[in-house]
């Protein structure tokens, strides 16, 4: 890249441009960016790469919640049980991806760096609702793939530590393959089990539930989502496999620890053994 | 007389390199060192916005002096040279060495090629296991780099702070004892001396215990504390400097305490008027 030519500024002195890690991939190395792949000009694609499913978010009493089951799809076969749709995406918020699994992986990453790039070079962090725009831009730059079946949906949850309520703090926005964002109130999924998750927290969801509460619901709902949708995956308690729980409040995200999903995993388990339908 | 059209590259060179140290020369300093649990920068500034201090990545971190808009380019680009190669690799693979090397191409290009130097030093830190793993390198405004042991000082008094520091600094100081020889070098010896208080420095650290991201800020109330724990272990080895205004508020219980402590300052500042003769101009300094 003639980084070592003498006379010649490397690409990252000599560029010009803002804050957006994003944008300066674009003149960087943009063989690094997602949406800059060429595709084959038709066909459907989708049955060539795994998927990822059901992703569960819900706002309670000071803080938000985001959770994901683990498995991956191919087709009729399962790609991976034990895969992660759940990352923090910083300090203040989280992201979780339904849909191709590598380029659901890339955006992920790609998206976490943004927001730390954007930190370090203006020295203070994007306000919720401008990291989900930028998060927006990014899945629209996925339009071409998505079409021809590469689709990648994520759902963004965040603390605004701005707000006026604290109570009230907790954001959820959701996208389509267009790009969006669409914010939701109280609870959202997205994936093949979303429609049955959803139907499963509107019948349970209250606003005052407490963060222990959250979890209760978000791991029954993931639990009825896995029992009607063959893609989502229960919990393995054969292999000790369990939804991934991330929690965002005033103190910052935090994964609950597997142990901890386990204990709520088990007694719901144990519930659904008196009553299958929770 | 005509115009001399030819000056030889030992001139030119020359006269970059006077430029651009007289331009370092003038900046306040900072002083970046290895302690136990990671290293420390610590800069006297007064701005809370214009950082001379900043985190590049997981491990390394950033210092410089000189012309702010300069480092402000050279701290910009290495965020953006690390992101890119911890996005194309792995976290993991971003090192320090490569920032510093990066830096001294970019600055040696700016030296020869442009009609002014850049008038900037700057030291790349990265934070390892271990203190004895801590890699400090020095970036001066041609592009020479140096891998300096343990601490680094730059800016118009980095040869009186670098002597301080080469005396008294130990990998095995606690954060508190670290950030009270930083402040000790940073405020002069002799005639030039100036006590610093908190709301003059910024300081932050790598912390090796932490993962992912090391680097942070040590700001407001918690500076305070730090600053006021390390003075008490400090302040008998150096009897010309006066214990810091906040030291001696949450002891004295009652007068006669207060008394004995004004006395102590007194002596104090005899025996630094028997020793240095220049007190008074050290106080009006201090302003």
């Amino acid at each position: 890249m003639g980084r070592d030519l003498p006379g010649r500024l490397p690409v990252e002195f000599a560029y010009t441009g803002g804050p957006s890690f994003a944008d300066y991939l674009r003149v960087a190395a943009p063989e690094l960016l997602p949406g800059r792949r060429p595709l084959p000009p038709s066909g459907a694609l989708g049955d060539l790469a795994p998927h990822g499913t059901t992703i569960v978010a819900m706002t309670y009493a000071g803080g938000v919640l985001l959770a994901g089951d683990r498995r991956a799809t191919m087709g009729n076969l399962i790609a991976q049980r034990d895969i992660r749709k759940v990352f923090p995406a910083d300090t203040y918020s989280a992201i979780a991806f339904a849909g191709t699994a590598g380029i659901g992986l890339e955006l992920m990453r790609l998206f976490r760096v943004e927001l730390e790039h954007y930190e370090k070079i203006e020295g203070t962090s994007l306000s919720l609702p401008a990291k989900a725009n930028r998060l927006a831009a990014m899945v629209r730059d996925n339009l071409g793939a998505a079409i021809q079946g590469l689709a990648v949906v994520p759902l963004f949850t965040g603390y605004d530590p701005t707000a006026a309520d604290p109570a009230t703090a907790g954001r959820i926005y959701s996208y389509d393959v267009t790009g969006g964002p669409y914010e939701e109130r109280d609870f959202h999924a997205v994936g093949s089990g979303s429609l049955f998750a959803k139907s499963a927290l509107k019948k349970r969801y209250s606003r005052d539930v407490d963060a222990d509460g959250a979890v209760r619901l978000a791991v029954e709902s993931l639990y009825d989502a896995a029992e009607d949708d063959t893609a989502t995956g229960g919990p393995d308690l054969a292999r000790s496999i369990f939804p991934i729980v991330a929690l965002v409040d005033a103190d910052g995200f935090r994964e609950l620890p597997e142990e901890d999903v386990a204990a709520v995993v088990r007694s719901v388990v144990e519930e659904r053994m008196q009553h299958p339908g929770g | 007389m005509t115009m001399p059209f030819y000056a030889s590259p030992e001139q030119l060179m020359r006269d970059k390199s006077e430029y651009a140290r007289k331009g370092i020369a003038r900046g306040r300093s900072v002083v970046v060192l290895t302690y136990a649990d990671g290293v420390l920068f610590v800069a006297e500034n007064v701005s809370t916005a214009l950082h001379k201090v900043a985190e590049i990545y997981d491990r390394i971190g950033f210092a410089a002096v000189g012309r702010y808009n300069e480092f402000e380019n050279l701290r910009k680009a290495g965020v953006r040279y690390a992101d890119v190669q911890g996005y194309a690799n792995n976290r993991a693979d971003v090192r320090g060495l490569g920032l510093a090397n990066v830096y001294a191409q970019a600055l040696g290009t700016l030296f020869t090629e442009q009609p002014k130097p850049f008038e900037v030093e700057v030291c790349v830190a990265e934070v390892g296991d271990s203190p004895q793993r801590d890699q400090l390198y020095r970036l001066t405004y041609d592009g020479s780099v140096g891998d300096e042991p343990g601490y680094v000082a730059m800016g118009g008094q980095a040869d009186a702070i670098s002597a301080v520091l080469r005396d008294r600094h130990r990998e095995d100081m606690t954060l508190a004892e670290a950030l009270r020889l930083a402040v000790d070098a940073l405020s002069g010896t002799g005639a030039e001396r100036r006590e610093l208080t908190a709301s003059q420095l910024e300081v932050a650290v790598l912390d090796r215990r932490r993962s992912g991201r090391t680097f942070r800020r040590i700001t407001g109330a918690a500076l305070d504390e730090l600053v006021a724990q390390g003075t008490p272990a400090e302040a008998p080895a150096d009897a010309g400097a006066p214990a810091d205004a906040g030291e001696p508020a949450g002891e004295s219980a009652g007068a006669a305490d207060a008394e004995s402590t004004g006395k102590a300052a007194e002596k104090d500042t005899g025996k630094s008027d028997e020793a240095g003769g220049e007190k008074p101009a050290g106080d009006a300094d201090d302003k």
